[in-house]
C-alpha cells in the first residue's frame, strides 16, 4: 500500500488547535458505537455521561475537585515528557506523597498542634512524591535502567506499602477493623473554599501551579533546557546543559506535584487514609498531559474534560448500571485519537505513484 | 514439612506462573527485535484473558476460547501498529494508550462473568512419568499452554537466528534505513512482528484465565504484562535468556505466595511487592552490566520513509 506521510509546512494555529477537538469528536463516535454494542441508547447515555453533570451545581463542583489532581499531576508530567523522560509512575508518586504527608497528620492527631500542620503536610507530600520520583531518575542516570519500567513497577510497590500501613500500624483502632486510618483533625484537613460544598483549597494550589509552570516552561532558561533536552539532546549537550540534572529535575518536579496532589486528595475529599486513594489519577493525568499538548493551560482544559469522564462514569454506573470500565475505554480512545490527530494535522497522507516500498 | 510432594507441587506451580510471562515476553521480544517498543502488552494480555474466558464460557470450548484470545490480542496490537508504525506517533504514548484501552475493554467484556468459574485446561498425564517424584508433575503434568510455550520459544529462537525471515526482521530492527534501501518493506515487517506480539500476549492472557486461574477477575493480569516487558530487557533480547528470566520471575512470584502461606510474620504486602522489586533490581543489574548493548539499534525510533 504505497502511502506516505508528507510534512505540512506553515500549519495555521487554528488547524493546530483543532486536533484535540477532532480527537474528542472521534472519541464520541467510538463511544456511541460502544453504547449501541452494550445495548444502550447512545443519546441517553451521552446525556447522562456528559450533559447532566454540567447542569448541576454539586456535580460541577465535583468536576473541579476531580480535575485538580489531574491538573497537578499532568503539569508535572509535562516537565518530564517535554524533556523526553518517560515517567509513567505518577500514580506511585501520588501515593508516596499522600503517605508521607499523612504521617504528620497522624503523628499530630489529638495534640494541640496549630495551623502549621496542613502546610507542613503539603511540603511533606511534595517531598515524598519527589523522593519516589527520584528513584527511577537515579536508576536511569546511574545505571541506565529504563525509567518507563522502573517508575511503573514502583506504582505497585507504593500501593502495597499504603495497603500495609492502613491495614497494619496506621489502622484506626476504633474503626471496627476497617482498613482505614482515623479521620484527620481539622488542622490537618483542607479548608473548604466557600465554607461548605466540595471546592477546597487544593484547587487554588493547582491553579497556582498552572501559572508557575507556564512561566517556568515558557519564559526561563530552565524551561528552555528541558525543551532542548527533549527535542535536541545533542544540541543541549553542546549548549552545556547537564543531561543528568535535567533528568533529576523533571522527575523531582513531577514527583513533587503528584505527591502534593496525593496529600491534597487525602486531606481534602477523602479526609483519611484508605487502601485506595485514587481512581487512577496518575495514569489519567498522562492523557491530560498529552491532550493538553504538554502546555499547562492546555492541561487545565484537558483535566476538566477527563474529569467529566470520571463524573459521567459514576453517574452511568448508578443510573445505567454500566461498568466503570466505560470510562477507561473513553480515556484510552481519547489518547489514541489525540495521538493520531496530532500527526494528521502536521502531516498529510498521500498516495505514492509507482512501486516504491512504503 | 518440605517433602518431595510439596516441592513437586511448588515446582509445578512455578512452571505455570512462568508460562504466562514466557508467552507474553516472547511476543514482545519479536516486536522489539523488529524495532518497535510496544508498551501495550498488559492491555493485549488482559483483553486476551477476557475474550478467551468469555468465548470459552459461552461455547464450552477451551480451544475456541484460546483462538479468540489470540485474535483479540492481535486485533488490539493493530491499533498500536496503526499509530506507532503507520502514523509514526510516539511509541511510548501509543503503547500506554493501547494498555489503557485494553484494560477498559477487558473490564467491559468480563463484567458479566465476575463470579463464574471454568474447568481449567486439562493437564497431561503419562503413566509412569507424571508420577515421578519431585519433577514429575512439573515436567509431565502440565497443560498444553506450557508445552506450546516451549515450542514457540524454540521456533522464535530458530527463526531469529537461522532463517532468512529472522535475518530480515533483525535488519529492520537494527537499521531501518538500510533495510528500506535494500527494498524490505520496513513498516509491513514491523506490523507483522507487532501482530505476533499481540497474538502471544493474547495467548498469555488465555493461559491466565483458562488454565492458571480459570475464572475472570478484573485487572487479573496484575502487571504481568509490564514484567514481561522488563524480561525482554533482562534477556538482552535473546530468546534463551528469556526462558531463564521467565522461570526466575515465576519462581519469585510463587515462592512469595508460599512464604505468605507459612505465615512467618512478614507482612503479606512486602512479599507481594517482591516480584515488582525483583523486576527493578533485575533491570538495574542488567542495565549496569550491559549499558544498553544488546538492544536493537532502531528500537523505539519511528520509521518514516522518504523518497
Amino acid at each position: 500500500m504505497p502511502l506516505r506521510l508528507e510534512r505540512q509546512e506553515n500549519i495555521s494555529p487554528l488547524r493546530h488547535a483543532m486536533a484535540p477537538v477532532v480527537a474528542a469528536l472521534v472519541t464520541l463516535v467510538v463511544g456511541a458505537v460502544m453504547f449501541v454494542v452494550l445495548g444502550h441508547d447512545p443519546l441517553r447515555a451521552f446525556t447522562i455521561y456528559f450533559i447532566e453533570p454540567l447542569g448541576d451545581a454539586y456535580m460541577l463542583q465535583e468536576l473541579v475537585v476531580k480535575a485538580s489532581p489531574l491538573l497537578l499531576i499532568g503539569i508535572g508530567l509535562a516537565f518530564c515528557y517535554r524533556a523526553n523522560r518517560w515517567n509513567i509512575g505518577a500514580e506511585g508518586q501520588y501515593v508516596a506523597g499522600a503517605v508521607l504527608g499523612s504521617w504528620l497528620a497522624l503523628a499530630t492527631q489529638g495534640t494541640e498542634a496549630g495551623p502549621w500542620v496542613l502546610p507542613a503536610m503539603l511540603v511533606l507530600g511534595a517531598i515524598g512524591g519527589a523522593l519516589w520520583g527520584l528513584i527511577p531518575a537515579f536508576l536511569r542516570v546511574r545505571f541506565g535502567a529504563s525509567e518507563i519500567l522502573t517508575s511503573l513497577m514502583l506504582v505497585y510497590v507504593a500501593q502495597l506499602g499504603l495497603d500495609y500501613l492502613v491495614r497494619g500500624p496506621w489502622r484506626d483502632p476504633q474503626g471496627f477493623n476497617f482498613p482505614q486510618s482515623v479521620t484527620f483533625d481539622d488542622v490537618a484537613l483542607m479548608p473548604l473554599l466557600m465554607g461548605e460544598g466540595r471546592l477546597h483549597g487544593g484547587i487554588i494550589i493547582a491553579l497556582l501551579a498552572v501559572v508557575a509552570a507556564t512561566f517556568v516552561l515558557g519564559r526561563t532558561l530552565i524551561g528552555f533546557s528541558i525543551e532542548l533536552a527533549g527535542s535536541a539532546p545533542r544540541a543541549a549537550a553542546f549548549a552545556g546543559f547537564d543531561e543528568k540534572r535535567v533528568t533529576y529535575g523533571v522527575f523531582a518536579v513531577s514527583g513533587a506535584l503528584a505527591g502534593v496532589a496525593g496529600i491534597i486528595e487525602v486531606a481534602g475529599p477523602i479526609g483519611q487514609l484508605q487502601p485506595t486513594i485514587s481512581p487512577g489519577y496518575g495514569f489519567t493525568a498522562i492523557i491530560a498531559a498529552m491532550l493538553g499538548r504538554l502546555h499547562p493551560v492546555g492541561i487545565l482544559v484537558a483535566s476538566l474534560v477527563l474529569a467529566l469522564t470520571y463524573i459521567g462514569g459514576e453517574a452511568a454506573q448508578i443510573t445505567m448500571r454500566l461498568p466503570f470500565d466505560v470510562t477507561r475505554v473513553f480515556q484510552g480512545t481519547l489518547l489514541i485519537a489525540i495521538l493520531a490527530a496530532d500527526i494528521l494535522v502536521r502531516y498529510r497522507i498521500r498516495r505514492v505513484e509507482g512501486t516504491t516500498h512504503a | 514439612m518440605l517433602d518431595a510432594a510439596i516441592i513437586g507441587a511448588v515446582l509445578a506451580s512455578v512452571v505455570a506462573a512462568a508460562t504466562t510471562l514466557l508467552l507474553a515476553s516472547l511476543g514482545e521480544l519479536v516486536a522489539e527485535r523488529a524495532g518497535t517498543l510496544n508498551l501495550g502488552v498488559e492491555g493485549m494480555m488482559i483483553v486476551g484473558a477476557a475474550v478467551g474466558y468469555a468465548t470459552a464460557y459461552g461455547s464450552g470450548s477451551l480451544l475456541l476460547g484460546t483462538v479468540a484470545a489470540v485474535l483479540a490480542g492481535m486485533a488490539l496490537s493493530l491499533v498500536f501498529a496503526g499509530l506507532a508504525i503507520w502514523l509514526a506517533t510516539n511509541q511510548v504514548a501509543s503503547g500506554l494508550a493501547t494498555t489503557i484501552l485494553g484494560l477498559g475493554l477487558a473490564g467491559l467484556i468480563g463484567a458479566g462473568f465476575v463470579g463464574t468459574q471454568l474447568d481449567g485446561a486439562p493437564q497431561l498425564h503419562i503413566a509412569g512419568l507424571t508420577e515421578l517424584p519431585v519433577v514429575g508433575k512439573a515436567l509431565f503434568g502440565q497443560d498444553a499452554f506450557v508445552y506450546v510455550s516451549f515450542l514457540l520459544l524454540a521456533a522464535v529462537a530458530y527463526t531469529l537466528a537461522r532463517t532468512r525471515i529472522g535475518l530480515v526482521l533483525r535488519a529492520v530492527g537494527e537499521n531501518h534505513a538500510a533495510a528500506h534501501a535494500l527494498g524490505h518493506p520496513v513498516r509491513g515487517i514491523r506490523t507483522l512482528a507487532v501482530m505476533f506480539g499481540g497474538a502471544c500476549a493474547g495467548l498469555a492472557g488465555a493461559h491466565l484465565s483458562l488454565a492458571y486461574t480459570p475464572f475472570w477477575a478484573s485487572d487479573m493480569t496484575a502487571g504481568r504484562g509490564w514484567i514481561a516487558l522488563a524480561l525482554v530487557v533482562f534477556s538482552a533480547w535473546r530468546p534463551l535468556w528469556l526462558l531463564a528470566g521467565a522461570y526466575l520471575f515465576g519462581a519469585v512470584s510463587i515462592l512469595q505466595l508460599h512464604v505468605q502461606g507459612f505465615g512467618l510474620g512478614i507482612p503479606s504486602q512486602f512479599l507481594s511487592a517482591l516480584p515488582y522489586l525483583a523486576t527493578i533490581i533485575a533491570l538495574v543489574v542488567i542495565s549496569a552490566l550491559k549499558h544498553g548493548r544488546g538492544a536493537p539499534a532502531s528500537l523505539g525510533v519511528p520509521f518514516v520513509p522518504d523518497r
